[in-house]
């Protein structure tokens, strides 16, 4: 099997048409290949989320990450470019949206492209992922443990971090979602509440959680990292999206 | 967790970061997942200039009995020092004075 595959630094037209850099990585085939938006977490657009979109081409996909951050911080290093972005108030709903909208349209217009797109976001990136699924038009979405997508943040929390719940009704791709027992955000009663509710709408879903594993389970240089959640949790989301996303 | 919470302070002094001296401006701190420190969370305090961009930055990251410990001995060195010693208005008495 010819296996080559590139990986580069592009720019993308992102929300209301901002140009915002992004790293791109393909398999070298004429296709059809299907492709995944990769959510950068909130520590930002760094090693290890442009090692996950290394895998997702490694694995036969056209995946691209935008810099959510380029705006307030072009040319950053990532973990100065999240506290500059945190500092500034984060990054709005709508402008993710925008983002990954942009994102989607740019692997679509690649001539390897079978039109099929999917999205993925760790943590924060889960949440962004689900809201991304709610209101964009895509073909798969990946949840690895994103919190308030089904309960409200605390109170003083930004109110942009709202519970995107209500927007589940506008759901049309199907959903995965990759969780651990022991997370506290999401707590298993939050995903129970998701369930439940997805359950309700007839949507098209299915939700893992893993004993023993807590949040940040894929994370392989955090002390979260569960070997065995994050293996079987990889080859769930290559099934999946072998499902929803394949030529 | 991811916290979204940020707490703001408006800080006044230098700070030495990657390419060396710079003024301050603000500081932010926010209990969240750290960059570096082998933990889940940290108290991530970033002592920064955004006029100068976002590599104008101290960032430290510690642990809760860590950042705990910080407020006290920046307390008691405080207390140690006469009243007004380091504060702007002190300082600027202090070279009238002189």
């Amino acid at each position: 099997m010819y296996d080559a595959m590139m990986s580069e630094t592009v720019k993308i037209n992102g929300h209301q048409g901002d140009e915002v850099e992004a790293y791109l990585a393909r398999p070298l085939t004429p296709g059809p290949v299907g492709g995944v938006v990769v959510i950068h977490h909130m520590p930002g657009y760094d090693e290890s989320t442009k090692e996950m979109v290394r895998r997702f081409a490694a694995n036969g996909y056209a995946a691209i990450c935008p810099n959510l951050y380029w705006r307030e911080a072009p040319g950053a290093s990532p973990d100065d470019a999240a506290a500059a972005a945190r500092a500034a108030g984060g990054v709005p709903d709508e402008r993710l949206l925008g983002d990954v909208a942009g994102a989607a349209s740019y692997l679509r217009a690649l001539s390897s492209s079978n039109g099929k797109v999917g999205v993925i976001g760790h943590c924060s990136g889960g949440r962004q992922s689900f809201l991304a699924a709610c209101e964009l038009d895509l073909n798969a979405a990946v949840d690895c443990y994103g919190a308030f997508v089904a309960s409200a943040p605390a109170e003083g929390f930004p109110l942009q971090v709202e519970p995107v719940i209500s927007r589940a009704e506008k759901l049309d791709c199907p959903v995965l979602g990759l969780f651990g027992d022991e997370d506290q955000y999401p707590a298993p009663a939050e995903v129970a509440t998701l369930d439940a509710e997805l359950k309700r709408l007839g949507k098209q879903f299915e939700f893992h959680s893993y004993e023993g594993a807590g949040h940040a389970f894929f994370a392989v240089d955090r002390p979260s990292y569960r070997p065995a959640a994050a293996v079987e949790g990889w080859q769930r989301i290559f099934e999946f999206y072998g499902k929803h996303l394949a030529a | 967790m991811c916290t979204y919470l940020t707490q703001y302070a408006a800080i006044d002094g230098s700070g030495k970061g990657s390419s060396g001296w710079f003024s301050l401006t603000q500081a932010t701190v926010y209990v969240d997942h750290p960059q570096h420190a082998p933990y889940e969370h940290t108290v991530n305090i970033d002592l920064g200039n955004p006029k100068l961009g976002p590599a104008a930055r101290v960032a430290v990251e510690l642990t809760e009995e860590a950042a705990l410990a910080l407020i006290d001995s920046i307390r008691a060195a405080l207390a140690s020092a006469p009243p007004g010693l380091a504060s702007k208005a002190g300082s600027a008495h202090q070279q009238v004075a002189a």
